[in-house]
């Protein structure tokens, strides 16, 4: 049985890991040390190993790094970034803030949504590619801006667009 | 062997810079030319990127932006000894973006490979530190706020009033937490100056820990940022090795150890008590001040919070003196900021200059106008949270009392440019959109307010009992800005109010429910 939470609130109940995705979830707690002040970088790891956060490494995080469930939960869906269900292979972040838009992002946006056939923050039907909206990338004096991965992207038209995703699913088929 | 400079900054490689390095190494290889290729900072010329310079005996020649597909043609007509082709621009240093500029924070951002710390000492860095390893903690404050400092986060709070509360209490543990979370709109000054040049914010925090008592410190820099992580974390390691951080650093009684936190998407984590809960692991709500950071900040203990901005501007402070970066700037906004000027806009770029410069001056001689050729019709200054500015506006120089004056705000110095088709009441339906989206929900005219606000909007721009809602909008803003815990709830009226009173004829269409009609599309 674990410590009591700083909290006060009850302790998660003791779960041991019993698949795949809750053991790599363990290992990424082990690895920040089962450190609770780590909890945003754990949850960082695990999407980054898992493609996305599942209810059931919850109440294996808040096991390892004492915190209750709640409080994992909690972080877990505050932040824009933690994705709760699995995503598309790849996730474009389409900056939507004012820098943006005065280079007409409302445009692109509606672009992608009906060329990728979703809306913001779905993911295409063949489960490629998922769009989603963010304020700013920081690419502001060559906007629009839109994030893949790691790869920034500046000066986005549509048809830059295109050719940006058709690029993507031949990265895939390689 | 010649060397040829092509950036590693984002927005260069949003553009291309890696397939531009690429080519000119597969070129060179053709030609049997010996190249030796740097991947630097930027210099800030956006409009330019990819900038491609070739060191010259007279200096560095400027070429771009340049294509993949220019890079043989270059080659031919002899780039490589500087000579003239249409991309080409003569000396960086003689572009007038360029030289009309007062460069102290960014005196080397762009000029050296940000990963070298050779580089970084050959360009006067730890200059600075190497002063305050040898001062008192108590004058390092005093010559902070000698230099008239202030918070460049926004805020414009003086560093060293900070600083000194801090210095002067007892504590078992204290830090340094910067805040690069830099999530407003047309900023983008804290990410090229970590990308570009990232041990001058190390030495900043070191200095700062140094005046402080601090032996440990945070980076929180946003998620979206992945290149800004890489490159502090690789440099953390390598000032590390070389002992310019961890355990007395350069042989002197001080440590100071640094590490990097990452966002995860929310906005109001650039609020500093919302980053502290933030850097702790937990959700990013604001809390309640008293008591304030410096006495109890990350982890109660007291905490030193700056802008990255701020602690970039401390080296150059410790090396030059207080008194010489005073002499930068007017009134009670001394010595530089780093303007950002981005949206519509044909030469954006970073333009650092002392304060005093005007919107106009950004916008019309260093910007060119509007991307579109069409006329400026506002400018939004000071991010998501600053109040867009008419015409009429655009002669206020750029100090802090002065914008507050006309109901407006330097903050981090970030310029967003629109031309005449934009449609005011619809950015301020955007941001009031946008607080709803970003409020923590601690408080309840941020949370509630917010979403109130976009429905009133909504009804203004409708026609739906115009007169009556344009009074509640007045209302509920004067309700935000009085009654919000931080600055989200309470500045979002200053965008949305300034939207009202400067581009009235917006507000005031015939009812055609345009916004809402394109919504439901």
């Amino acid at each position: 049985m674990s410590k009591k939470p700083k909290s006060g609130l009850a302790p998660a109940p003791v779960k041991s890991a019993s698949n795949p995705a809750e053991l790599k979830a363990l290992s990424v707690c082990a690895s920040h040390g089962n450190r609770a002040s780590e909890l945003l970088e754990i949850l960082h790891d695990v999407q980054h190993e898992l493609g996305y956060v599942p209810e059931s490494v919850l109440p294996v995080i808040a096991n390892a790094v004492n915190l209750s469930r709640a409080e994992v939960h909690g972080v877990v869906t505050f932040y824009h970034d933690f994705k709760r269900e699995p995503v598309g292979r790849h996730t474009i972040k389409i900056c939507r803030a004012e820098a943006c838009q005065s280079m007409g992002t409302d445009h692109l946006c509606k672009h992608a949504e009906k060329s990728l056939k979703t809306d913001m923050g779905g993911t295409s039907p063949d489960g490629s590619v998922t769009i989603e909206q963010v304020f700013c990338l920081g690419n502001c004096a060559l906007s629009p801006a839109i994030l893949i991965g790691d790869k920034l992207y500046g000066k986005v038209d549509a048809k830059r667009f295109d050719e940006i995703v058709a690029g993507l699913s031949k990265e895939t088929a390689a | 062997m010649i060397t040829v400079y092509v950036p590693r900054d984002a927005a260069a490689l949003s553009v291309g810079a890696d397939e531009v390095a690429s080519a000119i190494l597969a070129e060179a290889v053709k030609l049997k030319k010996q190249v030796r290729l740097i991947r630097n900072g930027s210099r800030g010329m956006l409009y330019l990127e990819p900038l491609v310079e070739v060191e010259t005996p007279t200096g560095r020649v400027a070429y771009g932006p340049v294509t993949p597909g220019d890079v043989a043609d270059l080659f031919k007509s002899g780039f490589l000894e500087g000579k003239s082709h249409k991309l080409g621009h003569g000396l960086t240093e003689d572009i007038p973006y360029f030289k009309k500029q007062e460069r102290l924070t960014f005196a080397r951002c762009g000029i050296t490979d940000p990963l070298s710390i050779e580089d970084y000492i050959k360009y006067d860095g730890f200059k600075g530190l190497k002063n305050a390893i040898d001062m008192k903690p108590i004058d390092i404050v005093t010559e902070v706020t000698t230099s008239g400092l202030r918070g460049r986060g926004g805020a414009g709070f003086p560093t060293g009033i900070k600083w000194k509360t801090v210095h002067d209490l007892k504590g078992d543990q204290k830090y340094v937490a910067c805040n690069a979370d830099e999530g407003d709109s047309g900023t983008f000054a804290d990410r090229m100056l970590m990308e570009g040049d990232p041990y001058c914010l190390i030495e900043g925090m070191t200095i700062a820990a140094i005046a402080g008592g601090a032996t440990k410190g945070y980076i929180y820099i946003r998620s979206e940022y992945p290149h800004a992580i890489n490159v502090l974390k690789e440099a953390i390691e390598i000032a590390r090795k070389a002992n310019w951080l961890g355990d007395n650093i350069q042989g002197s009684n001080y440590s100071f150890d640094l590490y990097v936190r990452r966002g995860a998407g929310a906005y109001i984590c650039g609020e500093e008590t919302s980053m502290l809960e933030s850097i702790e692991g937990k959700r990013g709500i604001v809390r309640y001040k008293p008591p304030i950071p410096a006495i109890e900040g990350l982890f109660g203990k007291p905490t030193i919070i700056n802008n990255v901005m701020s602690f970039a501007a401390v080296p150059i402070i410790l090396d030059k003196g207080g008194e010489f970066y005073k002499n930068y700037g007017v009134g009670r906004s001394r010595g530089t900021l780093a303007f950002q000027i981005a949206g519509n806009i044909k030469q954006g770029g970073l333009v650092e200059k002392a304060f005093g410069v005007t919107t106009r001056e950004l916008v019309e001689d260093w910007g060119g106008g509007t991307a579109t050729g069409r006329p400026v019709r506002a400018v939004q200054v000071g991010g998501p949270l600053g109040a867009y500015l008419p015409e009429s506006k655009f002669d206020v120089p750029m100090d802090y009392e002065e914008f507050a004056k006309v109901d407006a705000m330097v903050g981090h110095g970030g310029l967003v440019v629109f031309d005449d088709t934009v449609d005011m009441a619809k950015m301020a339906r955007f941001a009031m959109e946008f607080c709803v989206l970003e409020s923590c929900g601690k408080c309840t005219p941020c949370r509630i307010g917010s979403t109130r606000g976009v429905e009133t909007i909504d009804k203004i721009i409708a026609d739906d009992n115009r007169a009556k809602n344009m009074e509640l909008l007045a209302d509920l803003c004067v309700t935000m800005a009085d009654g919000s815990l931080c600055a989200m709830g309470g500045l979002t009226p200053f965008p949305v109010m300034s939207a009202v009173k400067g581009f009235p004829d917006d507000f005031n269409k015939p009812g055609k429910n345009k916004f809402l009609a394109e919504a439901a599309e």
